[in-house]
């Protein structure tokens, strides 16, 4: 079975297929994904490796390569110039490396996915106020979740090798309840009728306005020390990362992520018309709840850690979109690996532009997400409909 | 294989639209709709693809309710195309008509899937423009496309609204003669609304002729098109003129007012 696969796959790289008949011109698209998201796939490994030396503490990436080798093969090679690399890498880097592909990783799919159930161009988690909603609700954790619970909130437990405090857990619990109820504003208002794309983008932007509301009453009554927990994380950065981080995100966005993508085929269905999907057998509106659930699922969990980060769910699957086309079978695994792209490149930047100290990743993505917006609606005007 | 529609009430919140409606339609046989604008014709076409529950009444395949068929069962069955319809953006027209195999597919299209795709393409001649963006084709372009992706849907019945308003003329004959032929050789049966009178007269077995939400007339066109079930539901005078290619509606004037103006 999957030799079967594996053999396919190489047939079709290989273009063994491609000809001038129609039926070529197809294989030639489909060889064109799969070499696309190869590369960008490549890429993404590359850009990783290359970007583990920026940072408070510069690495060149020579030293990065040695302090791999040595530690792997601590015979064979001689140790790196310092042997602090080797925690800066292991303890700092990678974790904070592994949270930024699968936040980009997870508000790219759930941007890709947003927008195929409510064929907006528009939605992500960010313009449509999940994201907002999560912070809220992972604010709410930090201000009261000590209130509540007093020493039981930092008990930890083992997990992976990893020891996950409770904190953790209960924020990640309180950010998804809040990035729920969003949802589910979004599913009623969708549900019934059909909403001009503006006047969803609207609604979610109020919704991001009462949630925020409730974020700043929280800051306003909260102690200095919380106060700046609280608004430096509201920047979006990567400073939560570590690897009890990642052994919390990673499963539940790998698990959100691949459920999401299993539902390519209907998303691709509902790209004709809400009509059309249903009477080619899609249940359209439990498609819809499902993608909304799964998207407050994948962005609550990520928020708690790294605040609110936004636009990469507008950014990566439009991208994506231009070069390769909208069946949501390659969208939305290539929307993961551009999504994880941008934000590892743009931490690495935030990492870098006032070293030794560091910008919040979410400043960069405000403003380059931004002036991407503000270039999505002016092409809007030509192929996308408001 | 039969599809049948019996007493069926619909309507959109306390507002009946249609009150009683039956007709059946037999694979092998076309059977049109006519009606004005806001006769309910796209709501009984809606209601015969589950689209929408009916509010009393019964619509049976072969004695089985609609309703009851699992959903991508019901879409091997019926294929719904609307009168217009949203193209998404970057997405080709080869994919656009793959969409049509949904019911038949898991997660990969087989070559058999392919292949019945491009023959739908070819039939409805789209096949040259395949890799073509469809958000960038002409309005008559784009409903060939989604004509064939409803063929790539492979149904028992193809229940059309008015897929033809957006086409030129040629194109409208082309594929009223096109989907005659291809329902006779694949012994489907199909259900169209049509605005055009006279294209019902030469390229249907039935016609419907709906007038405030009830069935005026239903069967053979010569019989049931006649002057006076025209002025009945339309609203207008015309004669009915009998050439060697056919017989012909010609509108005279409407039979409301004075001079026929507002």
């Amino acid at each position: 079975m999957l030799m079967g696969k594996l053999s396919e796959l190489k047939s079709v790289i290989k273009g063994e297929m491609v000809d001038d008949t129609t039926r070529g011109q197809y294989e030639k698209s489909r060889r064109r994904k799969i070499l696309f998201m190869l590369i960008s796939g490549l890429a993404l490994i590359v850009i990783s490796m290359a970007v583990l030396g920026i940072g408070g503490i510069m690495i060149s990436p020579l030293q990065v390569l040695e302090t791999f080798l040595y530690k792997y093969f601590p015979g064979s090679f001689p140790p790196p110039e310092q042997a602090y690399y080797e925690v800066v890498i292991y303890g700092y880097r990678i974790p904070r490396i592994l949270l930024g592909i699968m936040t980009g990783a997870c508000l790219a799919v759930a941007g890709a996915s947003m927008q195929g159930i409510l064929k907006n161009p528009l939605a992500d988690p960010f313009t449509l106020g999940l994201s907002s909603a999560a912070s809220c609700g992972a604010g709410i954790g930090i201000v009261l979740g000590p209130m509540l619970f007093g020493s039981f909130y930092t008990t930890t437990y083992e997990f992976l090798g990893h020891y996950v405090s409770f904190q953790w857990i209960f924020m990640v619990l309180v950010a998804f309840m809040f990035g729920l109820a969003s949802a589910m504003i979004i599913i009623m208002l969708t549900g019934k009728r059909a909403v001009s794309h503006s006047t969803l983008i609207l609604t979610g932007v109020v919704v991001g306005y009462i949630f925020s509301a409730i974020l700043s009453y929280l800051k306003y009554i909260s102690d200095e020390a919380a106060l700046k927990d609280l608004t430096l994380w509201l920047l979006g950065g990567m400073w939560g990362a570590s690897w009890d981080a990642v052994v919390i995100v990673v499963p539940i966005g790998l698990i959100g992520i691949i459920l999401m993508w299993r539902t390519a085929v209907d998303l691709n269905a509902l790209s004709s018309g809400d009509d059309v999907a249903k009477n080619l057998g899609v249940k359209v509106s439990a498609v819809r709840k499902r993608i909304m659930i799964l998207s407050a699922l994948v962005t609550s969990a990520c928020m708690a850690f790294t605040g609110i980060i936004g636009f990469v769910g507008l950014m990566a699957p439009h991208m994506v979109r231009m070069l390769i086309g909208n069946d949501n079978r390659y969208l939305i695994p290539a929307s993961a690996i551009f999504g994880a792209l941008i934000l590892v490149s743009c931490d690495a930047i935030a990492r870098y532009v006032i070293r030794p100290s560091e910008l919040p990743v979410g400043i960069i993505m405000y403003l380059v997400g931004g002036v991407f917006f503000m270039f999505l609606i002016r092409k809007m005007r030509g192929g996308y409909d408001i | 294989m039969m599809l049948k529609v019996e007493n069926l009430v619909q309507g959109y919140g306390g507002n009946i639209v249609l009150d009683g409606i039956s007709f059946e339609v037999s694979t092998g046989e076309i059977v049109a709709l006519l009606g004005p604008n806001g006769s309910g014709k796209s709501t009984i076409i809606k209601t015969v693809c589950d689209i929408m529950a009916p509010k009393s009444g019964s619509i049976t395949i072969d004695g089985r309710e609609v309703h009851d068929f699992d959903s991508s069962e019901l879409a091997k069955v019926v294929s719904y195309v609307p009168q217009s319809s949203a193209a998404a953006v970057y997405t080709t027209v080869m994919d656009t008509v793959l969409v049509g195999r949904r019911p038949y597919i898991g997660w990969s299209y087989k070559n058999e899937d392919i292949e019945i795709a491009i023959d739908s393409m070819r039939k409805m001649n789209v096949e040259s423009l395949s890799d073509k963006n469809v958000s960038e084709l002409s309005g008559g372009q784009k409903q060939r496309v989604f004509l064939a992706r409803s063929l790539a849907q492979d149904p028992d019945f193809f229940i059309f609204d008015e897929p033809t308003s957006a086409l030129d003329l040629k194109f409208q004959m082309k594929t009223m003669i096109s989907m005659r032929r291809i329902i006779k050789e694949n012994g489907a049966g199909m259900l169209i609304a049509l605005h055009d009178i006279n294209l019902a007269l030469n390229y249907t077995d039935k016609v419907i002729m709906i007038k405030d939400g009830k069935v005026l007339a239903f069967g053979d066109p010569k019989t049931t098109v006649t002057e006076d079930t025209i002025r009945e539901v339309y609203g207008v005078d015309t004669e009915i003129i009998e050439t060697k290619n056919g017989r012909y509606i010609l509108p005279i004037s409407p039979c409301d007012g004075e001079g026929g103006g507002f």
